[in-house]
């Protein structure tokens, strides 16, 4: 897809742009201006563009070698927000907003081979959030406070301690935690 | 020509703050010019590399207040090697040993020092305020001495700076004999705060009236912050979690409602939004609200409590508030003067909330628009007109369409002709930004209509030199041009070279320009710096002119190129 060129506003046009056409020359002549421009055509530099984003990411420079279209990579520089707001959007404590709009935790469990994630916006109770543990581990919670259970169910909260999942409200739990561990018999203490 | 004595004159400039007045009048005559230069305070330089301290000392030796700018603007966006500039050392070092009687000291886009900080706070007896934006290279240490040894400090301003934290007890330093803080804003720290020096603080500060807090503030040391300073006009919230139900927070609302002065929020940089109706019922008195650092609060909790903020002039927010929820801005906005809306995914394009349809929504029902930033997933011709039509009155519009060259999404067009409206119908319109897909067209209107225009950026656009030749014949009163990625090259760099001695700076990167043009620019203009910035040893091996220049900023000066160049930048 390529944009529309200037020529689409008019050949009338043309006449009145030589005639009003800035050069380096002295008015009257048609001498080249001394000095060479290397430019090729905007529009091959457009397909560059959006064909070559990986190009003009390695080297800075535009190719028009009409490499075919990759997925898009990020322009340096662009789009124009500060690094400073940049920042702030990939913070950690997005993660904790799970009560508020923010996505997936991770779920370890001790001795399991590989964590799991959950989306704690799905939850409206510790009670739902305990029964899809359970079915995630194939394990038996049961209450949080259980004593007769293997499993205890924690939480790292947003100051990096490590709690017992339950004595907060919900609501406070969602917006604070961070990740969560299923900690299995003899690892509590 | 002088009928009054010279007292009787200084007293009539007195009257003059503006710093653009005080310069016409210092052109009238000799006797103006000696009258105006020794009564001036207040002095403004847009680049530090125009003139040199020593030379500002001998013209204004009565400055108490300075303001500099260092890096370029597109410095904000990774373009610029971090080692480029802008080192405020020298300045603050010349001011102390002329003993010059500072108490104000404005920074943007500069390198700051704990020497130089210290040095300040050693230097000048009478320090009052210190404003830094978008500074770096100092450290909470620098901010402890200012804290200890400026004992009549009124403002302490850091707005997003890159600020090294030592976990120090810098809040400490803060001698109990100050009270006078009126502006304190420390938003931008990491790490963590003393919170109990933080209380001490602001019970005996009476007179504090701006206070911004940084995300290591809870929301209970929070409760008890507004206890104290129930007389705040502008408070940027730090960390807003905690359980609705609790007594804390029950606490913090009758807080919040006697905040009665409160007009300016800001920050909520860590907020549940289960909290966010404990700040309902100081909503109507607010004119600005700056919800743009604040993450993960759905549109829905926004647009709830928007409504309540009838009398808002300033709203920074981010996309995720949608089209829907800027139409409740619109519809409950009407004193709307600036509105700035940032991008939640700055890469996801496509995913952006935001399109022309909040901006026209918009327009309908904020006429009183005047400033605009504005980024969107797609824009139309037909909206721009809309919006042209409805808000003639922008100073500021920059619209940023986050895909680059994007056309018109309902016509596949350029986009020549919304922005060609924009400049037609907002006379005044002073700075400008451009995106999506533009031929020379729109720099046609521009250079034809802007006639106030002093800066415009401009990226991915044009077809050829014409482009940028419009700007530059056509807008008399530009001061900043930078472009980047544009098919500008040597003619329209050297066609018309006096115009950039009244500009203040030019910026161009990935254009056509060659090293061979820049230095016939350098040459036949002496009293310009005409500085390639070069990165990563671009251009080490090659001194070939025909080799397109990665990047180059030429600027006007008075003193000569600069001498704190590091080896990457050369100034022709």
């Amino acid at each position: 897809m390529e944009g529309s060129k200037s020529n689409g506003y008019g050949e009338c046009d043309q006449a009145n742009l030589k005639a009003t056409e800035l050069r380096l020359g002295l008015p009257g002549t048609e001498e080249e201006p001394p000095l060479k421009v290397e430019s090729p055509s905007f529009n091959s530099r457009k397909r560059a563009l959006a064909d070559d984003a990986e190009s003009v990411l390695q080297d800075g420079r535009k190719s028009t070698s009409g490499v075919p279209p990759p997925s898009k990579a990020p322009i340096v520089g662009w789009p124009p927000v500060r690094s400073y707001r940049k920042n702030i959007y990939s913070s950690p404590a997005e993660v904790a907003e799970g009560g508020a709009g923010a996505g997936y935790l991770k779920v370890s469990m001790d001795g399991a081979p590989y964590l799991r994630k959950v989306d704690l916006k799905t939850y409206k109770s510790y009670q739902e959030l305990m029964e899809s543990l359970e079915n995630m581990f194939n394990i038996t919670i049961g209450d949080c406070s259980d004593k007769g259970s293997d499993y205890a169910p924690t939480y790292e909260d947003k100051d990096g301690d490590w709690m017992l999942v339950g004595d907060v409200p919900w609501n406070m739990f969602t917006s604070t935690c961070k990740r969560l561990r299923i900690m299995r018999g003899g690892s509590r203490s | 020509m002088n009928y009054f004595p010279d007292e009787v004159i200084d007293h009539v400039f007195d009257f003059v703050t503006s710093n653009r007045d005080r310069n016409v009048i210092s052109l009238v005559c000799k006797s103006w010019y000696r009258i105006e230069r020794l009564s001036r305070q207040r002095v403004f330089i847009g680049n530090c590399y125009a003139i040199s301290p020593e030379r500002l000392i001998a013209r204004f030796p009565g400055v108490r207040s300075l303001t500099l700018k260092g890096k370029p603007h597109f410095a904000d966006f990774n373009l610029v090697p971090p080692d480029w500039g802008g080192f405020v050392y020298p300045w603050i070092d010349a001011l102390a040993r002329s003993k010059v009687n500072l108490e104000e000291l404005r920074l943007k886009r500069m390198v700051v020092t704990d020497d130089g900080l210290e040095l300040i706070s050693r230097s000048f007896v009478n320090f009052k305020s210190l404003v830094l934006v978008s500074c770096e290279g100092f450290t909470t240490d620098g901010l402890a001495a200012i804290a200890a040894n400026c004992r009549f400090l009124r403002e302490l301003d850091l707005q997003e700076n890159e600020v090294e934290d030592h976990r120090g007890q810098w809040l400490n330093c803060f001698p109990d004999s100050c009270t006078s803080l009126v502006s304190l804003n420390f938003a931008c720290l990491k790490g963590d705060i003393n919170l109990a020096a933080l209380e001490r603080l602001v019970a005996r500060s009476p007179y504090l009236k701006s206070l911004r807090l940084s995300r290591a503030v809870p929301l209970d040391t929070l409760q008890k912050i507004l206890v104290r300073a129930p007389q705040l006009v502008d408070l940027g919230v730090g960390s807003f979690v905690h359980d609705p139900d609790s007594e804390t927070y029950n606490k913090l609302v009758t807080a919040i409602e006697k905040c009665k002065s409160m007009r300016s929020l800001s920050g909520f940089l860590e907020v549940s939004a289960y909290c966010l109706p404990a700040i309902y019922p100081i909503c109507s008195g607010l004119t600005s609200l700056n919800l743009s650092y604040a993450p993960g609060i759905p549109g829905s909790e926004l647009t709830k409590l928007i409504r309540h903020c009838r009398k808002l002039q300033r709203l920074w927010i981010l996309d995720c508030i949608g089209d829907k929820g800027l139409g409740v801005v619109a519809s409950s906005c009407k004193e709307l003067q600036e509105l700035r809306v940032f991008p939640s995914d700055p890469y996801g394009v496509g995913n952006a909330a935001v399109t022309e349809e909040g901006l026209v929504a918009i327009s309908r029902g904020c006429p009183k628009l005047n400033s605009l930033l504005y980024f969107c997933q797609q824009m139309t011709n037909a909206a721009l007109k809309i919006v042209a039509q409805n808000c003639p009155n922008f100073i500021r519009f920059r619209l940023c369409i986050l895909e680059p060259t994007k056309p018109d999404s309902s016509t596949n067009q350029p986009l020549d002709e919304g922005f060609g409206a924009i400049v037609q119908s907002c006379k005044g319109v002073r700075r400008l930004s451009l995106s999506g897909l533009l031929t020379d067209q729109v720099f046609n209107y521009i250079g034809t209509f802007a006639e106030q225009l002093e800066m415009l950026s401009i990226a991915f656009a044009g077809d050829n030199d014409k482009g940028m030749l419009y700007v530059l014949n056509g807008c008399k009163k530009i001061r900043k041009l930078e472009i980047r990625d544009c098919p500008f090259g040597n003619i329209a760099l050297l066609t018309d070279v006096g115009k950039y001695e009244t500009m203040r700076s030019l910026w161009m990167s990935s254009c056509d320009i060659t090293l061979g043009g820049c230095k016939t620019l350098a040459k036949k203009m002496p009293r310009l710096n005409v500085e390639i910035i070069n990165e990563n040893n671009e251009m080490e091996d090659c001194i070939d002119d025909e080799q397109k220049v990665e990047r180059m900023y030429l600027y006007r000066t008075l003193v000569g190129p600069r001498k704190d160049a590091p080896e990457h930048v050369w100034t022709l």
